[in-house]
């Protein structure tokens, strides 16, 4: 019963996304403000709706309803009741039911707290917001549905793909998909503006807070990812360059450039119609990452969707919107008015390198991915695009961007002193390049580049910081001074340090672990000993164990160092999922400060168990910079000026835009 | 389940999971620059039946195969070019995760550096123009102005 509530809930969600889409864009060229305002309670009516479908889904796999052919395909009863609920969107049709419930979730909190947008931008919003549900929805209810009942009802599920039965289900997907989708505002202010013709600081101060929010949860959605991977793949890799990391790493890209150009945007009215192509290309990279993963066009381990006609009907979404907003901009974009004027060695110029790098990049991403795919379907030459490539590419794009990275928030805006600047970050500078020379020689293995790495990563920390002890006045004045200044500093620059220095951290984890990891890989007698950096790892038994859906063969280590002390037990197994009857190696890990020792075990052969043991070190900073980016982005948005549906104390929308300059 | 059966299943299934690091114990070679470099070439090379995999990382028996081929080259005094040539003339380019620098892989290659220096071009002749435009002369109206306020000012 709940399962047709929730088919029927969805079906009525369409007809409402239909009228979202075509009323108040209608009202919006006729004049009319009650047609403009059926916008908003359609949004927040339709998001109620689709929420009320994605309960009743959730509500069948809590239920192991197997009656439903989703549930029988992706569950099983003795699954933990955790991942029965993320089993919901463990799958190709309640993945796309959760994509189109965020979409509807912005929607509707653009109607909730847009009271202070012109009415018209609104209107077209909601419109344009309405138009991807619709398309959306149509793709679900026509190719995806996840209401579709059996019959008769199978007694047992056929579980979820085990690698996916883990808590990073709970978060990675969520987390994606409200960076993902997020960025469909940014889109429909673009182009809605475009279908206005008209763009101020207020549109900026609007489309900000919404990137900057999808960008934050896009940087924890990815980080999650990479860690899940990390340490359910089993290999300790963190990064695979594999295109569906890919398909989530473009947004990213284009995401952080769009940040930054809607900076220049909102304080000096510059770049406008650059920061409109780029919210229409970020999202549209979106959609194409959407579209890479769902129609199984690529084969990678994520992609467990693959059917033709999901694919062609995707395609022509991203045909229509993606083609429609760019045939819009062309139409549009000249009549936008170019906007203030600076010199080329100033905040702006930063910002403009920053832009120019990061989409390069982007584009670099885009073509791995895409060429290997045009060449085989054009001439049926199979080529392969994989690490090596980008870490080649890579490196010469964002080397420059990051040394670029600390000089960006020190210059000021129209017209910088880079001299200057540079006087200012000479502590920074200093302390990185001992600290780069003092790893050199003090660290075993590290090579020259590595040093060089560490000394980058500590670069962007100290000018993070240097910024902040700047505008605080640290040293100029007194330090009660100082400290009430940096008090009452405004959340957007904490936010800027947080970020800027979150991706020093990363950058720090990244070098680190790439070549100053230890590697150890033996076969093991239990109670055998062996060392690594320090620790020595003794193999006690391999034992085995049932748990709910699977079993598993458990090998029991102790950890020692090597002055003898012990650090208690570490254990890592190869499970077998009963229902699908697929393996999984299951890593021990140990944490120990910021780096971790990884033991992986592999087959049992004739001389002993096979265990692969990496130390790892400063491995975790990799993840715990991007929390930091991420956390960077959600204080910046508490910040009062970018908060969302602040109640506004302005007369016009351009008077706080000029209140913001600095 | 016995620890046969287990066994059989995870052999059935090795080749499609590849979900554990791959190097096995038996393979390394005695000498640690020589395998050095074979770990090297190992995350150059695809394994062929994985999705995205190098055979570094790969389970499945090819991956292995491959592995203990490019060191038996390695031993035999090939130089790391030597060895890719060996082994893209058996298994085609597939086999390379880093496409080589030919014609046909020109658009890959060169996109990153186009769109560079197109995107540098344009920020530079944008900035030019924008600057020109700024040196523009005042019109008559601003002149007018101009003159207006500073009389208020004298």
């Amino acid at each position: 019963m709940s399962v047709e509530l929730g088919h029927f809930a969805l079906v009525l969600a369409l007809a409402l996304s239909l009228v979202q889409a075509i009323v108040p864009l209608l009202g919006a060229r006729v004049g009319s403000s009650s047609l403009m305002r059926v916008g908003e309670p359609a949004a927040i009516t339709g998001f109620a709706l689709i929420a009320l479908s994605f309960a009743a889904l959730v509500l069948a796999y809590v239920q192991s309803d197997f009656s439903v052919l989703n549930v029988w395909e992706n569950s099983h009863s003795a699954k933990p009741l955790l991942f029965k609920i993320t089993g919901a969107w463990g799958n190709h049709e309640g993945s796309m039911l959760l994509w189109v419930l965020i979409l509807a979730f912005f929607g509707a909190l653009v109607a909730a707290f847009g009271q202070n947008l012109p009415p018209t931008l609104r209107a077209n919003v909601l419109a344009i917001q309405g138009l991807i549900a619709t398309a959306f929805l149509l793709f679900i209810l026509f190719t995806s549905n996840p209401f579709i009942r059996l019959e008769p009802a199978p007694i047992e599920g056929r579980d979820l793909n085990p690698i996916l039965q883990d808590i990073g289900l709970a978060i990675h997907p969520p987390l994606l998909y409200l960076g993902y989708v997020g960025f469909s505002i940014s889109f429909s202010f673009a182009v809605a503006a475009l279908i206005d013709g008209r763009m101020d600081a207020a549109w900026a101060r609007w489309v900000r807070p919404w990137t900057l929010a999808a960008w934050a949860f896009l940087t924890g959605g990815i980080a999650m990812g990479s860690y899940w991977a990390y340490y359910e793949l089993g290999w300790g890799g963190f990064w695979f360059w594999d295109p569906v990391e890919n398909a989530s790493f473009m947004p990213w890209l284009a995401g952080t450039a769009l940040l930054h150009s809607a900076i220049v945007m909102e304080k000096r009215s510059a770049l406008k119609i650059w920061t409109v192509l780029l919210a229409i290309l970020t999202f549209s990279l979106s959609l194409l990452g959407t579209f890479l993963v769902r129609s199984g066009v690529l084969t990678s381990v994520h992609s467990f969707a693959s059917d033709p006609a999901r694919g062609v009907f995707i395609l022509a979404i991203l045909v229509f919107f993606i083609g429609g907003a760019l045939a819009l901009f062309a139409i549009r974009a000249a009549s936008l008015a170019p906007g203030g004027l600076f010199h080329p060695i100033s905040r702006e110029g930063a910002l403009v390198l920053n832009n120019l790098l990061l989409t390069t990049a982007a584009a670099t991403v885009l073509v791995g991915t895409l060429y290997p795919l045009a060449l085989e379907a054009l001439s049926a030459d199979k080529i392969s695009v994989g690490a090596p490539f980008y870490n080649l590419t890579f490196v010469p794009l964002f080397l420059p961007l990051l040394v670029a990275v600390p000089f960006g928030p020190l210059l000021a805006w129209k017209r910088g002193d880079l001299p200057g600047a540079l006087q200012r970050l000479q502590f920074a500078f200093w302390a990185a390049g001992a600290a780069a020379i003092a790893s050199y020689f003090l660290i075993d293995r590290a090579s020259a580049v590595a040093a060089l790495g560490i000394g980058l990563g500590l670069w962007l920390v100290f000018g993070a910081v240097t910024d902040l002890a700047i505008k605080s006045g640290i040293g100029k004045v007194g330090a009660a001074v100082a400290l009430r200044r940096l008090a009452g500093l405004p959340l957007s620059m904490f936010g800027t340090c947080l970020a800027h220095g979150g991706l020093g951290l990363t950058v720090l984890g990244i070098v680190s672990v790439t070549s100053l990891q230890a590697e150890n890989i033996l076969t093991m007698q239990p109670g055998q000993s062996t060392e690594i950096s320090g620790y020595t790892l003794r193999f006690k038994d391999l034992r085995p164990f049932t748990g709910p859906n699977y079993t598993e063969d458990r090998a029991e280590f102790e950890i020692g160092t090597d002055r003898g002390g012990s650090l208690g037990e570490l254990v890592s197994s190869k499970r077998l999922y009963t229902a699908r009857g697929m393996p999984t190696t299951e890593a021990g890990i140990r944490t120990m400060g910021l780096s971790q020792l990884y033991v992986s075990i592999g087959d049992r052969t004739e001389a002993g168990l096979v265990v692969r043991i990496w130390w790892k070190p400063f491995v975790t900073l990799i993840w715990i910079g991007a929390l930091v980016m991420m956390g960077g982005g959600f204080i910046s948005l508490m910040d009062r000026r970018l908060r969302v549906g602040a109640p506004s104390r302005r007369k016009a929308p351009v008077a706080v835009a000029n209140e913001g300059k600095s | 389940m016995t620890f046969r059966a287990l066994l059989l299943a995870l052999g059935l299934l090795l080749g499609l999971s590849g979900m554990a690091a791959a190097l096995q114990p038996d393979e390394v070679l005695a000498d640690p620059a020589l395998e050095a470099r074979a770990r090297h070439l190992s995350t150059e090379l695809r394994c062929m039946v994985c999705q995205n995999q190098s055979i570094d990382d790969s389970d499945a028996e090819l991956a292995r195969d491959l592995r203990i081929l490019l060191r038996e080259r390695l031993k035999a005094g090939d130089t790391d070019e030597e060895v890719l040539d060996y082994i893209v003339a058996r298994y085609g380019e597939f086999v390379l995760l880093k496409p080589r620098f030919s014609a046909r892989n020109a658009v890959l290659w060169a996109t990153p550096v186009l769109i560079l220096l197109a995107g540098g071009l344009l920020a530079v002749v944008a900035l030019r123009r924008r600057g020109n435009s700024a040196a523009a002369p005042l019109s008559a109206e601003e002149e007018a102005a101009l003159r207006d306020v500073l009389k208020d000012q004298s």
